[in-house]
């Protein structure tokens, strides 16, 4: 009601110049048709530290540049499944050691350089290279070698067989650069793609506008123009999209303000899914976490679905694994120990906590933590276990604390990357978690070639975490994206942390 | 406060009205504090989740907040929080402030190097101060007491040394020396008993700007861990549900507001009686 009265004053104003455009449009274009639109404003909660996706983390850059200015040999779609990109095709030699791409041909950065297996050969070795800051260095450590027979072919020889090459080659942080502009992306991103970098104004846009000669004639982008907008306050960016300040906000942080727009007709409001998992990291190294019947009991204290609704208006989807509903292989396993307090009790019982248990939950200031932390600490209180919140500033302080010192007995945070189960072989790692059983598992599909057995033992390794409980699995965050009915094209998951706008149009 | 002070010849004056009034609302601020330790409508860490953000009087008498909890359970129990930290606080201030500042009025060496420790601490803005302080200790109930309280330490020094001084210029102070008494005593004797009505005063002052700066704190994530209520950060966390829920930001607002209203009026009443050179003046 409150925020019908506070817009009614410039609805009234559209109103308004409504009334004078459809006056003024036929005595000017007589009976024409008014042409779509071809911009867009495009709302983030976080601005960018710089728009290089190759030599920083924070997925807001690759939310900005990833498939609109940059592009990379393969491409991860909306559906999570890999495709071709700047690589037309490729053939992987039997041993699963030799990948050979056939790159496409008359492909222009858009600086004017020519993208060809050299500049492919460049942007590799600049990944792998020993000085490298590229945040997802580890994934292509496997490439031993990368050769550059002739202009349209490049060979990579990997020193073990990895399964999950060519989607890694599709993420952000393998996008295709060259080595005169590369010194200069962070703030003057050059790619290949549909989209050129046009401005950034510090704190408040970016904007962008379709490159004239974009290589790939096939994939016809609608839209002239696009500015992305930041602005950080949930209500401001409700407001903004309400006012047509925004066209969509793709990421809304504030569930509690998602409601209102999907009943709202001038919206389209469907909930996807994101990679973001949430899970509750125990220090499985110490006491009382080093028991695996206390980290099982904790699992079965909790009511994902409560806790969903309380921490995030109930959108989002439960998990019991360290995957998502998004990812290939993903095995439903939040039956495996589901919301059962008094099972729970008994086997705290079991362990020699019968009395109860006391322990410090580290939590850092984003509301889906917070209020993840005192909706578990009301459901843990139920099974006599007493969990004292301690708020810790996140990312500084967090970091050292609980990822550097592993000083902590819990904590919650939302994992981001894609296919990242293998972090619970990583050691050290927070978790402090150590299973031979599961490290073989994940070694062996990381250099599985063949899809149905690779999706065959992730789905072993998600039942290993399940069962172990080295973090509570709780849920997975939704996407949250608000876009204005007439606009059509977008993600509706976030198999990649991205906005991809090649597709997006305006329908009228 | 003063321009506005008609001096009708008898009967009830507005230093009167201004008292009670100020009186009657920290009387009912102390009343709940002190009543939710022994009840409260709910357990105000009780979460049902599925009746979160139910309307006032549709879920207990203010409604429930966005998980689910009882408003009006987490609001009496946040007034105890909220006194608790700030009687500490003021407390501490007033304490040390007073030793200070007596101090500084009895002894002309320690003047200049106290007063100038307390130009220091008035320099440091206290929320900001109390922001480094809370990164440094981690929150919690000791670092917002000891954030706050440092900071009325000058406040109660200034107070105490410039009445206290009144005080020993006085003749009966010299009386007071001719008969042998020490400086400790005549300041125990003498002094503390004629300033203690502007120290109570001043107390009554501080203590409204205590909450607010709690609350201030609790609202950045300074003040008690939940599932403590402060009234701070119920304010925190009703902010993206506005539109929503506007009861739940209404509800610890006006209890903020209240409570620094009731004790500021409670100061400014007790001022026009108990602070001499005031009641001198009217």
């Amino acid at each position: 009601m409150v925020s019908r009265s506070r817009f009614s004053r410039p609805r009234r104003h559209l109103l308004r110049s409504a009334l004078l455009a459809a006056l003024a449009i036929p005595a000017l274009a007589g009976a024409a048709v008014a042409a779509p639109r071809t911009d867009l404003v495009l709302g983030m909660p976080v601005e960018p530290p710089g728009l290089d996706p190759t030599s920083a983390a924070p997925t807001v850059i690759g939310q900005v540049v990833w498939q609109n200015v940059f592009e990379g040999l393969t491409r991860v779609d909306r559906d999570g499944k890999v495709q071709p990109q700047l690589a037309r095709s490729w053939t992987v030699s039997p041993d699963g050691l030799t990948y050979t791409f056939a790159l496409q041909a008359g492909v222009k950065f858009h600086n004017g350089e020519a993208f060809d297996a050299n500049t492919a050969k460049f942007a590799l070795d600049a990944i792998r290279a020993p000085g490298s800051v590229n945040p997802q260095k580890a994934l292509y450590a496997v490439i031993a070698d990368v050769k550059a027979p002739d202009s349209g072919t490049l060979v990579l020889t990997l020193s073990k067989p990895s399964g999950n090459l060519l989607f890694w080659l599709g993420l952000p942080a393998a996008v295709m650069v060259e080595p005169k502009s590369r010194d200069g992306l962070k703030s003057n991103p050059v790619g290949t793609g549909p989209f050129r970098f046009a401005s950034w104004r510090k704190g408040d846009r970016v904007e962008l506008t379709r490159s004239p000669d974009h290589w790939d004639a096939a994939r016809k982008v609608h839209l002239d123009k696009v500015t992305f907008r930041f602005i950080g306050d949930p209500q401001a960016a409700a407001a903004a999209l309400r006012a047509g300040d925004v066209d969509a906000y793709p990421l809304l942080p504030a569930p509690e303000l998602y409601g209102a727009f999907q009943k709202d007709k001038a919206f389209t409001a469907v909930p996807g899914l994101t990679e973001m998992k949430v899970v509750a990291g125990m220090n499985n190294a110490a006491k009382p976490f080093s028991d695996k019947r206390v980290r099982q009991a904790l699992m079965m204290a909790v009511d994902r679905k409560l806790l969903i609704e309380g921490a995030y208006s109930g959108y989002g989807a439960a998990i019991g694994s360290h995957y998502t509903p998004n990812d290939p292989g993903y095995k439903d396993l939040t039956g495996v120990y589901p919301y059962d307090p008094q099972k729970a009790k008994a086997l705290l019982a079991e362990a020699g906590y019968g009395k109860g248990l006391t322990f410090t939950f580290k939590s850092p200031q984003m509301a889906y933590a917070t209020r993840t932390a005192e909706i578990l600490q009301a459901m843990f209180a139920e099974v006599g276990v007493t969990m004292t919140i301690a708020p810790t500033e996140f990312p500084a302080k967090w970091v050292q604390e609980v990822m550097r010192d592993r000083s902590f007995d819990m904590t919650v945070i939302a994992h981001a990357e894609p296919l990242d189960i293998a972090i619970y072989a990583n050691d050290p790692y927070y978790f402090g978690y150590k299973n031979p059983a599961f490290n073989t598992v994940v070694a062996t599909a990381a250099e599985a070639t063949d899809e149905a057995t690779r999706l065959k033992l992730y789905g072993e390794a998600q039942g290993i975490l399940a069962e172990d409980v080295p973090a509570l699995f709780l849920f997975v965050l939704p996407k949250l994206s608000v876009w204005k009915a007439k606009l059509t094209g977008f993600w509706k998951n976030e198999p990649v942390p991205s906005n991809d706008l090649t597709e997006v149009r305006w329908t009228e | 406060m003063r321009a506005l002070v008609l001096r009708p010849r008898r009967g009830f004056r507005l230093d009167d009205a201004t008292l009670l009034v100020g009186a009657v609302l920290t009387a009912l601020l102390v009343g709940v504090a002190l009543l939710s330790l022994v009840w409260t409508p709910e357990d105000p860490a009780r979460m049902r989740i599925l009746q979160k953000l139910r309307g006032p009087l549709v879920s207990g008498l203010l409604g429930t907040d966005h998980l689910g909890r009882d408003l009006a359970s987490m609001l009496m129990r946040g007034a105890f929080n909220s006194l608790t930290i700030a009687f500490a606080a003021v407390g501490l201030g007033a304490v040390l402030g007073t030793l200070a500042g007596v101090a500084a009025a009895a002894g002309p060496r320690f003047d200049a190097v106290l007063m100038r420790v307390c130009d220091a601490l008035f320099a440091l803005p206290p929320i900001l101060s109390a922001i480094m302080l809370g990164a440094l200790l981690g929150p919690g109930a000791p670092t917002a007491i000891i954030a706050i309280g440092v900071f009325m330490i000058p406040v109660f020094a200034r107070v105490t040394r410039g009445a206290a001084m009144q005080i020993w210029a006085r003749e009966y102070i010299m009386a007071a020396r001719m008969a042998g008494k020490g400086t400790v005593r005549i300041t125990l004797e003498h002094v503390l008993p004629n300033i203690a009505g502007q120290i109570i005063v001043q107390v009554t002052i501080q203590l409204a700007m205590a909450i607010l700066t709690e609350a201030g704190l609790s609202f950045l994530g300074l003040g008690l861990p939940p599932p403590a209520p402060t009234w701070g950060r119920m304010l925190a966390e009703s902010q993206t549900y506005l539109t929503q829920a506007p009861h739940l930001a209404l509800a610890p607002g006006l209890a903020i507001a209240a409570a620094v209203l009731g004790l500021n009026l409670l100061g400014d009443g007790l001022a026009a009686r108990l602070d001499p050179r005031r009641r001198q003046a009217s």
